[in-house]
């Protein structure tokens, strides 16, 4: 199956007039029905990059296309196939639900659709709210509100940056409904998040943006495969010329001409995955010097990133 | 150009007025009684009458400039520092619209609203003293211009705000004096020098007093070298504007 980026970024730099680096060289690309997770700490710069995207930051250098259009040479119509749902909570206050998504409507120079605008509204549980005023809606409406204004242009490609950023879990599982209900529609849908196991749950691939840099970009199955990955070196005293039966089925390699024996298994699919090793280790009457387990390096990018964000 | 979010920001804008409508009308509606109470009744009766027009009369052009004036200059201020406050300007900068299609919606609803206010201000006015427009054709089209272009001059104002002292100062520093001081309560043949002299340099004055001349026929300078100084000027403020705009200056990081 080829499949047709639907958006694409080529070396984008950032650099604010304070003088931060907030984007250093990301290229990415996002095709067409998936949803990709763009995954990392606070400061990161998922909001610049959204932000290079839909027109809200001017990029320092490089390229980004949307559909195939250049951003730079065609604004416009580029801007025509994005929607966006910021981060921030700000909608006007006195105005009605069902006015609201008229103007956002109008802003994109699109017909009168009433029947489109129902749709959506029913879609997001929010068409008996249609006449209220926003400031009387609750947080978590007030958020759907916000994506339904991102809707109502019918654009191809949907940003939701932070989408579940303070809220709490039971508004979290109703987010995630409602945008699993868009992918499936057929919406390709970009969203940032600092929770791995949001990206987890709903994302077909993860792109980690760390400093201003992407890290990775995996298909989620294969990622969450090697994150929880470890490695265990066990150094022995005195060198085995050949492995015992029970450890070299389970896996085990010999290294460092028999005096190390390296183990790598998925910490977090097996309950007590080293008992069996220490066991036949133990049967095998070989006597230990040092134990050792290790992190995949990606393990360690994202303890990083937890502690960045429970630092904020 | 995207006329479709022309008419959603100018419809937006004017809905936002009509939800205040009584205070939109009756602030000005009761301040203009006031002025012509005091100064129209009261003190005019003793003042004699400037170039035979009574002072009463004589005022209401000068009046009516001062609120369009002052008007123009805070609606489209706030029109656009309210949304850049408040963050819902993203939904403006996101979407297919270019710089002068926002001029449009923005401007264009704020000075719609100045130019009613204007024409109330008059009606009232009429009540109070008699007067009659002798040249109503310059009076529309020195009255819509002053909309627009101050409209526009309160728009650059707004985007380039960072603070709301920064929305006070400009209006508060240069606008209303720049006003007072610019023929709405005399005609500067009444100055002694060397203010009379100074006074050319200050824009308003021409505004004023080719209002003046729309409504009596006579004014302190001709009417269309004040119609090209203030066309000139609204240029200049659309430029400010589109260049503000384009350049991302303070809304687009
Ligand atoms: N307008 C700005 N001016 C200067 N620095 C900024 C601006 N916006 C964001 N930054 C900085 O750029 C970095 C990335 O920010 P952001 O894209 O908001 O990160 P994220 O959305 O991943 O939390 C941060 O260090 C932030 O402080
Ligand atoms: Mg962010």
């Amino acid at each position: 199956m080829s499949r047709v980026p639907i958006l694409s970024l080529a070396s984008v730099e950032k650099v604010y007039k304070t003088g931060h680096h907030a984007l250093k060289g990301v290229s990415l690309e996002v095709h067409q029905g998936e949803l990709f997770a763009l995954l990392g700490p606070n400061g990161a710069g998922k909001t610049t990059l959204i932000g290079i995207v839909t027109g809200l930051v001017k990029k320092t250098s490089g390229t980004v296309l949307v559909s195939g259009i250049d951003i730079d040479r065609d604004p416009a119509r580029a801007r025509a196939h994005v929607g966006l749902v910021p981060q921030e909570l700000s909608t006007d206050m006195f105005e009605t639900v069902w006015d609201t998504l008229c103007f956002s409507r109008g802003l994109f120079g699109k017909p009168k659709n009433p029947e489109k605008l129902e749709e959506i509204l029913r879609d997001l549980s929010l068409y008996d709210k249609k006449n209220a005023k926003i400031m009387t809606l609750s947080g978590g409406m007030k958020r759907r509100v916000l994506i339904a204004k991102a809707l109502c242009h019918e654009p191809s490609l949907l940003f939701l940056d932070e989408p579940t950023a303070g809220v709490d879990v039971e508004l979290r599982r109703d987010m995630w409904k409602v945008v699993d209900r868009l992918r499936r529609g057929g919406m390709t849908i970009v969203l940032t998040t600092h929770y791995i196991e949001e990206a987890e749950q709903m994302a077909d691939r993860v792109g980690v943006i760390h400093g201003g840099q992407i890290v990775l970009v995996e298909e989620t199955s294969t990622l969450m495969k090697k994150l929880g990955q470890k490695k265990l070196f066990v150094e022995l005293e005195e060198p085995l010329l050949a492995l015992p039966e029970a450890l070299a089925s389970a896996g085990v390699e010999l290294a460092a001409g028999g005096l190390k024996l390296i183990y790598t298994y998925d910490a977090k699919a097996e309950k007590a995955p080293l008992e069996p090793i220490l066991r036949a280790l133990d049967e095998a009457k070989v006597t230990l010097k040092d134990l050792q387990t290790k992190q995949s390096s990606l393990e360690e990018i994202f303890l990083n990133l937890l502690k960045g964000t429970n630092q904020s | 150009m995207n006329t479709g979010a022309i008419i959603a920001i100018y419809r937006f804008e004017m809905a936002r007025w009509f939800r205040t409508i009584a205070q939109s009308i009756l602030t000005p509606v009761l301040s203009t009684s006031l002025y012509f109470i005091v100064f129209g009744s009261a003190i005019g009766s003793r003042i004699e009458a400037i170039d035979g027009v009574p002072y009463g009369a004589f005022i209401v052009p000068g009046l009516t400039m001062l609120s369009v004036l002052t008007e123009s200059v805070s609606n489209a201020s706030f029109g656009i520092y309210m949304p850049r406050f408040s963050g819902t300007i993203y939904e403006v900068l996101s979407a297919p619209i270019s710089s002068l299609d926002m001029v449009l919606g923005y401007v264009g609803a704020a000075a719609t609203k100045s130019f009613i206010l204007g024409l109330i201000i008059m009606t009232t006015a009429r009540l109070f003293v008699p007067y009659s427009i002798e040249h109503p054709l310059w009076m529309i089209v020195f009255l819509l211009l002053t909309c627009v272009s101050f409209s526009l001059l309160g728009f650059s104002i707004g985007l380039w705000a960072d603070g709301w002292e920064k929305m006070q100062i400009v209006p508060a520093l240069i606008v209303t004096p720049l006003a007072f001081l610019g023929g709405s309560f005399y005609s500067i043949q009444m100055l002694p020098e060397p203010f009379r002299t100074l006074t050319l340099f200050n824009p308003v004055v021409y505004l004023m007093s080719g209002f003046r001349y729309s409504f009596y026929g006579q004014g302190d300078l001709g009417p269309t070298l004040s119609l090209a100084l203030l066309a000139a000027f609204g240029g200049a403020c659309l430029a400010l504007v589109l260049w503000l705009l384009e350049t991302g200056y303070r809304i687009r990081q």
